[in-house]
Protein backbone atom coordinates (compact mmCIF):
# COMPACT_ATOMS: atom_id res chain seq x y z
CA UNK A 1 0.00 0.00 0.00
CA UNK A 2 1.34 3.35 -0.67
CA UNK A 3 0.22 4.86 2.33
CA UNK A 4 2.23 2.17 4.28
CA UNK A 5 5.46 1.73 2.27
CA UNK A 6 5.86 4.81 -0.12
CA UNK A 7 5.25 2.09 -3.06
CA UNK A 8 1.80 2.89 -5.33
CA UNK A 9 0.03 -0.47 -5.73
CA UNK A 10 -0.11 -1.70 -9.48
CA UNK A 11 -3.54 -1.16 -9.58
CA UNK A 12 -3.03 2.61 -9.29
CA UNK A 13 0.01 2.78 -11.67
CA UNK A 14 -2.00 0.60 -14.16
CA UNK A 15 -4.64 3.71 -13.77
CA UNK A 16 -2.79 6.15 -14.64
CA UNK A 17 -1.19 4.59 -18.16
CA UNK A 18 -2.16 5.75 -21.16
CA UNK A 19 -3.62 3.33 -23.34
CA UNK A 20 -0.54 0.69 -25.21
CA UNK A 21 -1.71 2.51 -28.63
CA UNK A 22 -0.62 5.62 -27.39
CA UNK A 23 2.37 4.48 -25.37
CA UNK A 24 3.59 2.85 -28.52
CA UNK A 25 3.08 6.15 -30.68
CA UNK A 26 5.95 7.39 -29.00
CA UNK A 27 6.95 9.58 -26.07
CA UNK A 28 4.09 10.66 -23.58
CA UNK A 29 3.94 11.87 -19.62
CA UNK A 30 2.58 9.50 -16.90
CA UNK A 31 2.02 11.22 -13.66
CA UNK A 32 2.22 8.45 -10.85
CA UNK A 33 0.98 11.30 -8.16
CA UNK A 34 -1.74 9.23 -6.46
CA UNK A 35 -2.99 11.62 -3.50
CA UNK A 36 -4.60 15.06 -3.52
CA UNK A 37 -2.38 17.60 -2.30
CA UNK A 38 -2.70 21.26 -2.82
CA UNK A 39 -0.18 21.70 -5.77
CA UNK A 40 -0.23 22.99 -9.37
CA UNK A 41 2.40 23.59 -10.96
CA UNK A 42 2.26 20.91 -13.80
CA UNK A 43 -0.41 22.88 -15.10
CA UNK A 44 1.45 25.70 -15.76
CA UNK A 45 4.09 24.28 -17.08
CA UNK A 46 2.91 22.57 -19.91
CA UNK A 47 3.22 24.24 -22.96
CA UNK A 48 0.79 23.20 -25.13
CA UNK A 49 -2.26 22.65 -22.45
CA UNK A 50 -2.61 19.04 -22.16
CA UNK A 51 -2.96 19.06 -18.32
CA UNK A 52 -6.36 19.94 -17.65
CA UNK A 53 -7.02 23.01 -15.79
CA UNK A 54 -6.97 22.58 -12.04
CA UNK A 55 -10.80 23.50 -10.62
CA UNK A 56 -9.68 23.11 -7.43
CA UNK A 57 -5.82 23.31 -5.99
CA UNK A 58 -6.18 19.73 -4.60
CA UNK A 59 -7.13 18.31 -7.38
CA UNK A 60 -5.30 15.10 -8.97
CA UNK A 61 -3.58 16.21 -12.19
CA UNK A 62 -5.26 14.89 -15.18
CA UNK A 63 -3.53 14.35 -19.17
CA UNK A 64 -5.03 14.29 -22.12
CA UNK A 65 -2.48 11.65 -23.59
CA UNK A 66 -3.85 12.22 -27.37
CA UNK A 67 -2.52 16.07 -26.65
CA UNK A 68 0.57 15.52 -24.75
CA UNK A 69 3.83 15.06 -27.03
CA UNK A 70 6.12 14.09 -24.57
CA UNK A 71 8.68 17.01 -24.33
CA UNK A 72 9.00 16.50 -20.41
CA UNK A 73 8.39 19.86 -19.53
CA UNK A 74 6.13 19.31 -16.45
CA UNK A 75 9.37 16.86 -15.15
CA UNK A 76 11.72 19.41 -13.67
CA UNK A 77 8.34 21.14 -12.49
CA UNK A 78 6.50 18.65 -10.61
CA UNK A 79 7.94 19.59 -6.50
CA UNK A 80 6.75 16.17 -5.68
CA UNK A 81 8.98 14.72 -8.95
CA UNK A 82 6.11 12.41 -9.53
CA UNK A 83 6.20 12.56 -13.69
CA UNK A 84 8.12 10.62 -15.72
CA UNK A 85 8.38 10.78 -19.40
CA UNK A 86 7.99 6.64 -20.85
CA UNK A 87 9.29 6.00 -24.88
CA UNK A 88 8.17 2.51 -25.69
CA UNK A 89 9.41 2.53 -28.89
CA UNK A 90 12.93 4.90 -28.60
CA UNK A 91 14.42 2.31 -31.01
CA UNK A 92 13.92 -1.29 -32.32
CA UNK A 93 15.20 -2.91 -28.83
CA UNK A 94 14.54 -0.03 -26.12
CA UNK A 95 12.64 1.99 -24.59
CA UNK A 96 13.81 5.42 -22.45
CA UNK A 97 11.73 6.24 -19.54
CA UNK A 98 12.73 10.08 -18.37
CA UNK A 99 13.21 10.42 -14.82
CA UNK A 100 14.03 13.71 -12.45
CA UNK A 101 17.08 13.40 -10.76
CA UNK A 102 18.45 15.52 -8.00
CA UNK A 103 21.62 14.29 -7.10
CA UNK A 104 25.10 14.82 -7.85
CA UNK A 105 27.59 14.18 -9.76
CA UNK A 106 25.04 13.95 -12.86
CA UNK A 107 25.61 10.65 -14.70
CA UNK A 108 27.44 10.52 -17.74
CA UNK A 109 25.88 10.60 -21.05
CA UNK A 110 26.49 6.81 -22.59
CA UNK A 111 27.15 5.44 -18.59
CA UNK A 112 25.97 2.01 -17.69
CA UNK A 113 23.80 2.29 -14.17
CA UNK A 114 21.90 0.05 -12.38
CA UNK A 115 18.19 0.25 -13.13
CA UNK A 116 15.63 0.63 -10.00
CA UNK A 117 11.99 0.19 -10.13
CA UNK A 118 9.32 1.64 -7.70
CA UNK A 119 10.84 -0.05 -4.42
CA UNK A 120 14.51 0.86 -5.25
CA UNK A 121 15.39 -2.65 -6.39
CA UNK A 122 17.75 -2.87 -8.77
CA UNK A 123 16.66 -4.57 -12.03
CA UNK A 124 18.67 -4.63 -14.27
CA UNK A 125 21.27 -1.68 -15.95
CA UNK A 126 20.47 0.85 -18.20
CA UNK A 127 22.36 3.15 -20.13
CA UNK A 128 22.02 7.30 -19.57
CA UNK A 129 20.83 8.55 -23.25
CA UNK A 130 20.86 11.94 -22.29
CA UNK A 131 21.12 14.00 -19.36
CA UNK A 132 19.09 17.19 -19.26
CA UNK A 133 20.03 20.00 -16.65
CA UNK A 134 18.81 23.23 -18.45
CA UNK A 135 18.57 26.85 -15.98
CA UNK A 136 14.81 26.66 -16.07
CA UNK A 137 14.85 22.99 -14.85
CA UNK A 138 15.65 24.48 -11.65
CA UNK A 139 18.33 22.18 -10.56
CA UNK A 140 15.93 19.21 -10.97
CA UNK A 141 17.92 17.30 -13.88
CA UNK A 142 16.05 15.36 -15.96
CA UNK A 143 17.51 11.52 -17.13
CA UNK A 144 16.69 9.25 -20.16
CA UNK A 145 17.28 5.82 -19.05
CA UNK A 146 17.62 3.24 -21.97
CA UNK A 147 16.11 0.24 -21.25
CA UNK A 148 14.88 -2.79 -22.50
CA UNK A 149 11.05 -2.18 -23.44
CA UNK A 150 9.84 -4.62 -20.89
CA UNK A 151 10.89 -2.32 -18.34
CA UNK A 152 9.90 0.92 -19.06
CA UNK A 153 6.83 0.50 -16.66
CA UNK A 154 8.95 -0.38 -13.69
CA UNK A 155 12.08 1.65 -14.39
CA UNK A 156 11.84 4.66 -12.21
CA UNK A 157 15.31 5.75 -10.66
CA UNK A 158 18.84 4.70 -11.11
CA UNK A 159 21.98 4.30 -9.03
CA UNK A 160 25.76 4.99 -10.44
CA UNK A 161 27.49 2.16 -10.09
CA UNK A 162 29.92 2.04 -7.10
CA UNK A 163 33.45 3.44 -8.43
CA UNK B 1 10.57 54.13 25.16
CA UNK B 2 9.97 53.44 21.20
CA UNK B 3 6.55 53.72 19.82
CA UNK B 4 5.57 52.06 16.81
CA UNK B 5 2.48 50.78 15.17
CA UNK B 6 3.39 47.24 14.13
CA UNK B 7 5.93 45.21 15.63
CA UNK B 8 6.55 41.73 14.65
CA UNK B 9 8.24 39.13 16.22
CA UNK B 10 9.70 36.23 14.20
CA UNK B 11 11.38 36.49 10.76
CA UNK B 12 10.67 33.28 9.26
CA UNK B 13 7.98 32.88 6.14
CA UNK B 14 5.48 34.55 8.28
CA UNK B 15 7.02 37.12 9.46
CA UNK B 16 8.35 38.19 6.72
CA UNK B 17 4.80 38.05 4.41
CA UNK B 18 3.81 40.47 7.42
CA UNK B 19 5.84 43.05 7.50
CA UNK B 20 6.06 43.34 3.61
CA UNK B 21 2.01 43.06 3.48
CA UNK B 22 2.05 45.41 6.48
CA UNK B 23 3.59 47.95 4.58
CA UNK B 24 1.81 47.40 1.36
CA UNK B 25 -1.40 48.42 2.66
CA UNK B 26 0.08 51.83 4.22
CA UNK B 27 1.56 50.93 7.76
CA UNK B 28 4.67 53.38 8.49
CA UNK B 29 6.29 52.21 11.81
CA UNK B 30 7.05 48.62 11.75
CA UNK B 31 9.76 46.46 13.55
CA UNK B 32 10.71 42.87 12.67
CA UNK B 33 12.12 41.06 15.46
CA UNK B 34 14.05 37.89 14.62
CA UNK B 35 16.27 35.96 16.82
CA UNK B 36 18.81 34.85 14.47
CA UNK B 37 21.14 36.70 12.68
CA UNK B 38 19.58 35.90 9.69
CA UNK B 39 16.13 36.05 8.44
CA UNK B 40 14.37 33.34 6.53
CA UNK B 41 13.60 31.03 9.27
CA UNK B 42 13.12 28.02 8.48
CA UNK B 43 13.07 28.68 4.85
CA UNK B 44 16.68 29.00 4.66
CA UNK B 45 17.23 24.96 5.29
CA UNK B 46 14.33 23.99 2.62
CA UNK B 47 15.96 22.96 -0.53
CA UNK B 48 12.98 21.17 -1.99
CA UNK B 49 10.11 23.05 -4.29
CA UNK B 50 7.66 23.85 -2.42
CA UNK B 51 4.21 22.60 -3.49
CA UNK B 52 0.57 24.81 -3.10
CA UNK B 53 -0.37 26.94 -5.88
CA UNK B 54 1.47 28.30 -8.76
CA UNK B 55 0.42 32.09 -7.67
CA UNK B 56 2.06 31.83 -4.68
CA UNK B 57 5.38 30.32 -4.22
CA UNK B 58 4.56 26.62 -5.80
CA UNK B 59 7.49 25.09 -7.66
CA UNK B 60 10.13 27.59 -6.06
CA UNK B 61 12.95 26.12 -3.53
CA UNK B 62 12.19 27.26 0.15
CA UNK B 63 15.46 28.63 0.20
CA UNK B 64 14.83 30.74 -2.91
CA UNK B 65 11.55 31.84 -1.75
CA UNK B 66 13.73 33.26 1.31
CA UNK B 67 15.97 35.42 -0.81
CA UNK B 68 12.91 36.83 -2.58
CA UNK B 69 11.26 37.92 0.68
CA UNK B 70 14.72 39.27 1.59
CA UNK B 71 15.60 41.73 -1.73
CA UNK B 72 12.03 43.03 -1.26
CA UNK B 73 12.59 43.69 2.13
CA UNK B 74 15.80 45.07 1.15
CA UNK B 75 13.19 47.72 -1.22
CA UNK B 76 11.63 48.76 1.63
CA UNK B 77 14.28 50.12 4.12
CA UNK B 78 11.41 51.67 6.43
CA UNK B 79 10.63 48.65 7.58
CA UNK B 80 13.13 47.73 10.74
CA UNK B 81 14.25 44.34 10.67
CA UNK B 82 16.45 43.82 13.51
CA UNK B 83 18.77 40.69 12.98
CA UNK B 84 20.14 39.30 16.50
CA UNK B 85 16.84 41.02 18.44
CA UNK B 86 15.46 38.54 20.95
CA UNK B 87 12.06 39.66 22.09
CA UNK B 88 12.29 38.86 25.82
CA UNK B 89 8.62 39.24 26.98
CA UNK B 90 5.38 40.79 26.61
CA UNK B 91 4.24 42.73 29.55
CA UNK B 92 0.94 43.32 30.96
CA UNK B 93 1.08 47.32 29.59
CA UNK B 94 1.99 45.91 26.30
CA UNK B 95 5.46 46.88 25.92
CA UNK B 96 7.43 44.59 24.22
CA UNK B 97 10.97 44.19 25.74
CA UNK B 98 13.89 42.81 23.48
CA UNK B 99 17.42 42.50 23.39
CA UNK B 100 19.65 43.59 20.58
CA UNK B 101 23.20 43.81 20.90
CA UNK B 102 23.73 43.58 24.36
CA UNK B 103 21.36 45.82 25.17
CA UNK B 104 17.75 45.79 26.34
CA UNK B 105 14.77 48.08 25.06
CA UNK B 106 11.72 48.38 25.28
CA UNK B 107 9.17 48.77 22.68
CA UNK B 108 5.66 49.91 22.39
CA UNK B 109 3.34 48.93 19.56
CA UNK B 110 0.01 49.66 18.92
CA UNK B 111 -0.45 46.01 17.27
CA UNK B 112 1.93 43.06 17.84
CA UNK B 113 2.25 39.75 15.50
CA UNK B 114 3.77 36.71 17.22
CA UNK B 115 4.77 34.56 14.51
CA UNK B 116 7.28 32.96 16.77
CA UNK B 117 7.32 29.24 14.48
CA UNK B 118 7.39 25.94 16.42
CA UNK B 119 9.91 23.81 18.24
CA UNK B 120 10.81 20.02 17.81
CA UNK B 121 9.26 17.51 19.88
CA UNK B 122 11.28 14.83 21.64
CA UNK B 123 11.00 11.29 22.20
CA UNK B 124 12.09 9.43 25.54
CA UNK B 125 14.00 6.04 24.97
CA UNK B 126 16.90 4.43 26.69
CA UNK B 127 20.06 6.64 25.69
CA UNK B 128 18.51 9.48 24.23
CA UNK B 129 21.00 11.67 25.54
CA UNK B 130 23.89 10.13 24.04
CA UNK B 131 25.38 12.10 20.92
CA UNK B 132 24.62 11.59 17.90
CA UNK B 133 21.05 11.93 18.27
CA UNK B 134 19.62 15.14 16.95
CA UNK B 135 16.25 16.53 15.90
CA UNK B 136 15.46 16.88 12.06
CA UNK B 137 15.97 21.03 12.58
CA UNK B 138 19.04 20.54 13.65
CA UNK B 139 20.41 18.33 10.98
CA UNK B 140 18.90 20.24 8.30
CA UNK B 141 21.06 23.20 10.44
CA UNK B 142 23.96 21.20 9.93
CA UNK B 143 23.57 20.34 6.29
CA UNK B 144 21.86 23.37 4.71
CA UNK B 145 23.27 25.98 5.95
CA UNK B 146 26.38 24.81 7.29
CA UNK B 147 27.75 22.25 4.63
CA UNK B 148 28.23 19.36 7.66
CA UNK B 149 27.22 16.52 7.89
CA UNK B 150 25.77 14.95 11.00
CA UNK B 151 26.93 11.35 10.34
CA UNK B 152 27.34 8.68 8.25
CA UNK B 153 24.55 6.03 8.71
CA UNK B 154 21.06 7.03 10.09
CA UNK B 155 17.63 6.22 11.03
CA UNK B 156 15.25 8.57 10.69
CA UNK B 157 12.66 8.31 13.13
CA UNK B 158 8.92 9.81 12.05
CA UNK B 159 7.30 10.00 8.65
CA UNK B 160 5.62 12.77 8.08
CA UNK B 161 6.88 15.77 5.55
CA UNK B 162 9.82 16.62 7.97
CA UNK B 163 11.42 13.03 8.01
CA UNK B 164 10.31 12.33 4.92
CA UNK B 165 11.77 15.52 3.25
CA UNK B 166 14.98 15.68 5.84
CA UNK B 167 15.45 11.56 4.89
CA UNK B 168 15.90 12.89 0.89
CA UNK B 169 18.43 15.63 1.94
CA UNK B 170 20.53 12.98 3.26
CA UNK B 171 20.72 11.27 0.73
CA UNK B 172 21.71 13.79 -1.04
CA UNK B 173 24.09 14.21 0.76
CA UNK B 174 25.77 11.02 0.40
CA UNK B 175 24.94 9.58 3.45
CA UNK B 176 23.56 6.52 3.70
CA UNK B 177 19.77 6.14 5.85
CA UNK B 178 19.05 3.04 6.61
CA UNK B 179 15.43 3.00 7.02
CA UNK B 180 12.44 5.98 8.22
CA UNK B 181 10.38 4.21 10.95
CA UNK B 182 7.28 5.40 11.82
CA UNK B 183 4.68 4.17 15.06
CA UNK B 184 1.48 4.57 13.29
CA UNK B 185 0.65 2.77 10.77
CA UNK B 186 0.66 5.51 8.03
CA UNK B 187 2.60 7.60 6.17
CA UNK B 188 2.07 10.95 7.65
CA UNK B 189 3.74 13.11 4.98
CA UNK B 190 2.91 13.83 1.26
CA UNK B 191 2.87 10.09 -0.78
CA UNK B 192 4.87 12.15 -3.26
CA UNK B 193 7.50 12.27 -0.71
CA UNK B 194 7.79 8.73 0.52
CA UNK B 195 7.77 7.70 -2.92
CA UNK B 196 11.14 9.87 -3.83
CA UNK B 197 12.98 8.08 -0.92
CA UNK B 198 11.32 4.47 -1.45
CA UNK B 199 12.86 4.33 -4.91
CA UNK B 200 16.12 5.47 -3.79
CA UNK B 201 15.72 2.10 -1.85
CA UNK B 202 15.30 3.33 1.80
CA UNK B 203 12.52 1.47 3.49
CA UNK B 204 9.66 2.91 5.30
CA UNK B 205 8.59 0.89 8.02
CA UNK B 206 5.45 2.07 9.25
CA UNK B 207 4.06 0.42 13.26
CA UNK B 208 7.83 0.90 14.42
CA UNK B 209 9.43 2.51 16.96
CA UNK B 210 12.57 3.34 18.43
CA UNK B 211 13.34 0.48 21.31
CA UNK B 212 16.72 2.11 22.58
CA UNK B 213 19.63 3.05 21.04
CA UNK B 214 23.09 1.88 22.22
CA UNK B 215 26.94 2.97 22.28
CA UNK B 216 29.12 3.86 24.77
CA UNK B 217 30.40 7.30 24.27
CA UNK B 218 28.05 7.87 21.21
CA UNK B 219 25.48 6.40 19.23
CA UNK B 220 26.87 3.19 17.70
CA UNK B 221 23.51 0.97 17.01
CA UNK B 222 19.88 1.31 17.60
CA UNK B 223 17.06 -1.27 18.07
CA UNK B 224 14.01 -0.67 16.68
CA UNK B 225 10.79 -2.74 17.25
CA UNK B 226 7.62 -3.32 15.49
CA UNK B 227 4.39 -2.23 17.43
CA UNK B 228 0.46 -3.63 16.96
CA UNK B 229 -2.34 -2.12 16.45
CA UNK B 230 -3.05 -0.78 19.93
CA UNK B 231 0.62 0.66 19.78
CA UNK B 232 2.10 -1.99 22.02
CA UNK B 233 5.40 -3.60 21.46
CA UNK B 234 5.76 -7.09 19.36
CA UNK B 235 8.15 -9.12 21.20
CA UNK B 236 10.80 -10.62 19.34
CA UNK B 237 10.76 -8.36 16.62
CA UNK B 238 13.15 -6.03 18.06
CA UNK B 239 16.16 -5.53 15.47
CA UNK B 240 19.49 -3.76 15.59
CA UNK B 241 21.15 -1.67 13.00
CA UNK B 242 24.48 -0.50 12.97
CA UNK B 243 23.83 3.46 12.78
CA UNK B 244 26.30 6.66 14.31
CA UNK B 245 23.18 9.11 14.01
CA UNK B 246 19.51 8.69 15.00
CA UNK B 247 17.18 11.88 13.61
CA UNK B 248 13.64 12.62 15.40
CA UNK B 249 11.11 14.14 13.03
CA UNK B 250 8.52 13.16 15.58
CA UNK B 251 6.21 16.37 15.77
CA UNK B 252 6.50 20.40 16.13
CA UNK B 253 4.60 22.29 18.96
CA UNK B 254 3.95 25.85 18.91
CA UNK B 255 5.95 28.64 20.76
CA UNK B 256 3.17 30.10 22.79
CA UNK B 257 5.91 31.89 25.26
CA UNK B 258 4.68 35.35 24.58
CA UNK B 259 1.54 35.00 23.97
CA UNK B 260 0.57 33.68 27.29
CA UNK B 261 2.71 36.38 28.47
CA UNK B 262 0.36 38.81 26.47
CA UNK B 263 -2.43 37.11 28.49
CA UNK B 264 -3.89 35.29 25.36
CA UNK B 265 -6.46 33.05 25.44
CA UNK B 266 -4.58 29.51 24.65
CA UNK B 267 -6.87 26.44 24.08
CA UNK B 268 -5.41 22.76 23.76
CA UNK B 269 -5.85 21.60 19.88
CA UNK B 270 -4.45 18.56 19.04
CA UNK B 271 -4.96 18.84 15.36
CA UNK B 272 -3.18 22.68 15.70
CA UNK B 273 0.01 21.24 17.64
CA UNK B 274 -0.43 21.94 21.31
CA UNK B 275 -1.53 24.68 23.06
CA UNK B 276 -2.17 28.03 21.09
CA UNK B 277 -3.98 30.89 21.25
CA UNK B 278 -7.93 31.17 20.62
CA UNK B 279 -8.15 33.32 17.60
CA UNK B 280 -10.82 35.03 15.24
CA UNK B 281 -10.95 34.37 11.41
CA UNK B 282 -8.58 37.16 11.14
CA UNK B 283 -5.88 35.51 13.73
CA UNK B 284 -6.93 38.47 15.68
CA UNK B 285 -6.14 36.47 19.56
CA UNK B 286 -8.56 37.42 23.03
CA UNK B 287 -6.14 40.24 23.34
CA UNK B 288 -7.10 42.65 20.79
CA UNK B 289 -3.51 44.29 20.47
CA UNK B 290 -2.02 40.61 19.44
CA UNK B 291 -2.27 38.92 16.13
CA UNK B 292 -0.54 35.13 15.55
CA UNK B 293 0.35 33.69 12.29
CA UNK B 294 2.18 30.68 10.92
CA UNK B 295 3.52 27.28 13.08
CA UNK B 296 3.23 29.49 16.55
CA UNK B 297 -0.72 29.73 15.51
CA UNK B 298 -1.16 25.73 14.67
CA UNK B 299 1.47 23.68 13.01
CA UNK B 300 0.93 23.76 9.32
CA UNK B 301 3.35 24.43 6.36
CA UNK B 302 5.31 27.78 5.14
CA UNK B 303 2.69 28.38 2.46
CA UNK B 304 -0.16 28.70 4.73
CA UNK B 305 2.27 30.64 7.58
CA UNK B 306 3.04 33.23 4.66
CA UNK B 307 -0.73 33.75 4.04
CA UNK B 308 -1.94 33.65 7.45
CA UNK B 309 1.50 36.57 7.76
CA UNK B 310 -0.28 38.44 5.38
CA UNK B 311 -3.91 37.93 6.90
CA UNK B 312 -2.18 39.43 10.29
CA UNK B 313 -0.80 42.54 8.97
CA UNK B 314 -4.04 43.54 7.03
CA UNK B 315 -6.00 42.78 10.25
CA UNK B 316 -3.28 44.66 12.08
CA UNK B 317 -3.95 47.65 9.39
CA UNK B 318 -7.37 47.67 9.36
CA UNK B 319 -7.24 48.57 13.07
CA UNK B 320 -5.04 51.56 13.05
CA UNK B 321 -5.51 52.80 9.81
CA UNK B 322 -9.25 54.81 9.16
CA UNK B 323 -9.70 53.72 5.81
CA UNK B 324 -10.80 49.83 5.84
CA UNK B 325 -12.46 49.44 2.47
CA UNK B 326 -9.37 48.24 0.36
CA UNK B 327 -7.54 46.53 3.43
CA UNK B 328 -11.01 44.26 3.90
CA UNK B 329 -10.93 43.05 0.17
CA UNK B 330 -7.88 42.66 0.63
CA UNK B 331 -8.25 40.02 3.27
CA UNK B 332 -11.07 38.67 1.68
CA UNK B 333 -8.60 37.04 -0.71
CA UNK B 334 -6.10 36.24 1.53
CA UNK B 335 -8.96 33.93 3.41
CA UNK B 336 -9.72 32.69 -0.11
CA UNK B 337 -6.39 31.71 -0.76
CA UNK B 338 -6.12 29.82 2.23
CA UNK B 339 -9.10 27.87 2.23
CA UNK B 340 -8.10 26.44 -1.07
CA UNK B 341 -5.04 25.56 0.49
CA UNK B 342 -6.99 23.85 3.38
CA UNK B 343 -9.72 22.56 0.90
CA UNK B 344 -8.33 19.01 0.06
CA UNK B 345 -7.95 15.76 2.51
CA UNK B 346 -4.68 16.72 3.98
CA UNK B 347 -6.02 19.96 5.04
CA UNK B 348 -8.94 18.00 7.05
CA UNK B 349 -7.06 18.09 10.33
CA UNK B 350 -5.90 21.77 10.27
CA UNK B 351 -9.85 22.33 9.01
CA UNK B 352 -10.99 20.64 12.14
CA UNK B 353 -8.51 21.84 14.70
CA UNK B 354 -9.07 25.70 13.66
CA UNK B 355 -13.10 24.58 14.04
CA UNK B 356 -12.43 23.41 17.38
CA UNK B 357 -10.01 26.69 18.40
CA UNK B 358 -12.28 29.29 16.97
CA UNK B 359 -15.36 27.69 18.75
CA UNK B 360 -13.45 27.45 21.85
CA UNK B 361 -14.90 23.76 22.82
CA UNK B 362 -11.51 23.71 25.13
CA UNK B 363 -11.27 27.19 26.80
CA UNK B 364 -11.67 24.96 30.16
CA UNK B 365 -8.61 23.49 29.41
CA UNK B 366 -6.18 26.87 29.68
CA UNK B 367 -3.70 26.29 31.81
CA UNK B 368 -2.40 29.86 31.44
CA UNK B 369 -4.61 32.68 31.10
CA UNK B 370 -4.45 34.65 34.31
CA UNK B 371 -7.77 36.76 33.73
CA UNK B 372 -9.15 37.55 30.63
CA UNK B 373 -8.57 40.97 28.93
CA UNK B 374 -10.85 41.95 26.22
Amino acid sequence: MLEETGIPEAGKVEASLPSWERLEQGPVAIFECFTEIPCDPCYYSCPIEAIEEFHDINDLPELDFDRCTGCGQCIANCPGLAIFVLDYNYSKEEGVVRVPYEYTPLPEEGEIVQALNRAGEVVGEARVEKVQNAERQDRTAVVWLAVSKEQVLTVRNFKRMED
Amino acid sequence: MQKCELAIVGGGPAGLAAALKAREVGLEEIYLLERDNFLGGQLVKQTHQFFGSHKQFAGIRGIDIAEKFKDKLEDRPEIKALKGAVAQGYYEDDVLGYSYRDKFFKLKPEKTILATGASEKMLSFPNNDLPGIYGAGAVQTLMNQYGIVPGEKILMIGAGNIGLIVAYQLLQAGIEVKAVIEATGRIGGYAVHASKIRRAGIPILTYHTIKEARGNEEVEAVVIQQLDEDWQTVPGTEQEMAVDTICLAVGLTPKVDLAIQANCQMAYVAELGGDVPVRDKNLQTSNPRVYIAGDSAGIEEATAAILEGELAAAGAAADILPEGSAIDRERAEIKEKLADLRRGPVGEHIRRGLTRVRRNQNAGRDRYTRSWKS
